[in-house]
């Protein structure tokens, strides 16, 4: 099976007026099959979105390259970035942020569709099944991300995501935000939604715990670097690295 | 062991809007209680009620909070201002953005305690590197001088429960005091907290909604739904046997660790 996302030896240095250049990211390789969640976990300031954000272009890579669905994307124009994130989308952190604080959340969803070639009226009736399809309700079309609770305004990003049917949902600490009960109602929506499209996620995250019930395969990331990979339950039960073994027995 | 707070029947109202319901309960001497509950559910009020921090619209509607024989919400700003920091003392979620970001660590906790006693500066440095020392800091010294954005969010937390605890409150209230740190930081501030306890027996009322931590810490849990009290008593038998539907149903949705 071809992986829907491989990248390799990714690096990133950032160069600043009188410090030394620092390395963010080194020398990252992982590949991510279709139908299939992978985690990336490790403390803050350990590259996690750094390297998601080098994936989605939003940052450039200093070396390495990424390869979505067959495509070398790496040195991609911006103009030509289109057809990628027909692919690829993201949900963010902080949900109300991630919405134009002046469009309505149907509006922000509708956006891409229309981006996509889609009529301004198809676009918004097709923002309220997608709503739906998320578990709210029709009205919530017309609410502005700051009128909904962080949760609904969750579900509302990942249904502006889900909108133009990627490949691939990157999601960057998606539920960090997001109280444990509404916490467990959206990863059951993205449990949900991932065989009912045949997404892969790659799924950004401290949580352990959460990691090893939802994902697949986990990738330890420390300094920049991948030190571990593995199953969730063997990295948990067996960690190979000291590194691994500290930040499990740290959880409470 | 005496009672060292004690909240009777509180209804707190941000103008219109009630947001705590008949809440009661007692802490004595040395405990730890936590609350839990979603964000919204109003545990953050419930401490900050005590040292009067509710805002311009935050109103203690009725019940009262006992302090040593006082009922705090009745008492005027001068002298709630006298045991907040003395006696009563508070850290947030965001240390670091508590402190003033263009002053030393050493200026700001120099400046805090001569608020409260007679001090000189070499005074208060010494009781901190003391402190900081106890609390297993490397190179206090070095953090006396720093700039808050100098030290790492997890430092900037520790400094902040040792700063508070520089004139030995009874009470520490702690509106989640770990939340924005990584599981192996949160660790080192649990146990700082853990250690505050154990050298000056100070009562600790603390705000999370971290399940984990409750049960690490607390020797009493109040779980806290829409400003009402669900359910109260010993963490242990919370956690084992909850009574409340709903207490259940947050204690489910935490994802465990399966080793």
């Amino acid at each position: 099976m071809e992986p829907i996302l491989q990248v390799e030896h990714l690096t990133k240095v950032f160069h600043s007026r009188g410090r030394e250049p620092y390395t963010a990211v080194s020398d990252v390789s992982f590949s991510l099959y279709p139908g299939e969640t992978l985690a990336v976990i490790g403390e803050s300031g350990s590259g996690k979105t750094t390297v998601v954000n080098m994936i989605t272009r939003l940052l450039d890579a200093s070396e390495g390259t990424i390869i979505l669905n067959g495509q070398d994307i790496t040195r991609q124009k911006p103009k030509n970035m289109k057809e990628a994130y027909r692919n690829m989308q993201m949900v963010f952190q902080t949900p109300v942020e991630s919405f134009n604080p002046r469009h309505t959340l149907g509006d922000g969803i509708a956006e891409s569709l229309i981006n996509h070639g889609m009529k301004k009226k198809e676009a918004m009736a097709e923002a309220v099944q997608l709503l739906a399809q998320c578990g709210l309700e029709a009205e919530f079309a017309d609410r502005y991300p700051h009128e909904v609770s962080g949760g609904q305004c969750q579900r509302a990003a990942i249904a502006r995501a889900i909108a133009i049917k990627p490949k691939l949902l990157i999601l960057d600490e998606a539920t960090s935000a997001l109280d444990v009960t509404v916490q467990e109602e959206v990863l059951n929506l993205l449990t949900r939604l991932k065989s009912e499209l045949h997404m892969s996620y790659l799924f950004i995250c401290h949580d352990i715990a959460l990691v090893q019930q939802f994902c697949d395969r986990v990738l330890v990331m420390y300094k920049g670097k991948i030190i571990e990979e593995g199953i969730p339950d063997e990295v948990i039960r067996h960690p190979r690295e000291d590194y691994t073994r500290n930040l499990i027995d740290s959880v409470l | 062991m005496s009672e060292a707070i004690r909240y009777e029947h509180v209804d707190i109202c941000y103008g219109e809007k009630q947001v705590i319901t008949d809440c009661s309960f007692s802490v004595q001497e040395g405990e730890i209680l936590g609350i839990v509950g979603e964000s919204g559910s109003g545990k953050s009020t419930l401490i900050k009620a005590a040292m009067g921090l509710l805002g311009n619209t935050g109103v203690v509607t009725r019940g009262d909070i006992w302090y040593k024989g006082k009922d705090l919400p009745d008492l005027t700003p001068r002298e709630l201002r006298r045991l907040c920091g003395s006696e009563l003392a508070m850290i947030f979620q965001m240390a670091g953005s508590s402190f003033c970001p263009i002053r030393t660590v050493s200026d700001q906790l120099f400046e805090f305690v001569k608020e409260h006693k007679k001090t000189t500066r070499s005074e208060v440095e010494e009781a901190a590197a003391d402190l900081f020392e106890k609390f297993g800091f490397q190179d206090p010294k070095r953090i006396l001088k720093s700039y808050p954005f100098e030290l790492s969010g997890g430092m900037q937390q520790r400094v902040g429960i040792a700063a508070a605890m520089l004139l030995k409150p009874r009470i520490l209230l702690a509106d989640e005091p770990t939340s924005a740190l990584d599981v192996t930081t949160q660790k080192q501030v649990v146990e700082e907290m853990l250690m505050v306890r154990e050298t000056f027996g100070t009562t600790i009322l603390l705000v999370t909604h971290n399940i984990g931590v409750v049960r690490a810490m607390s020797d009493k849990m109040l779980v806290l739904q829409n400003g009402a009290s669900m359910e109260y008593g010993m963490t242990k038998e919370v956690l084992a046997e909850p009574q409340s539907s709903y207490t259940r149903k947050l204690l489910s949705a935490v994802p465990v660790l399966r080793r």
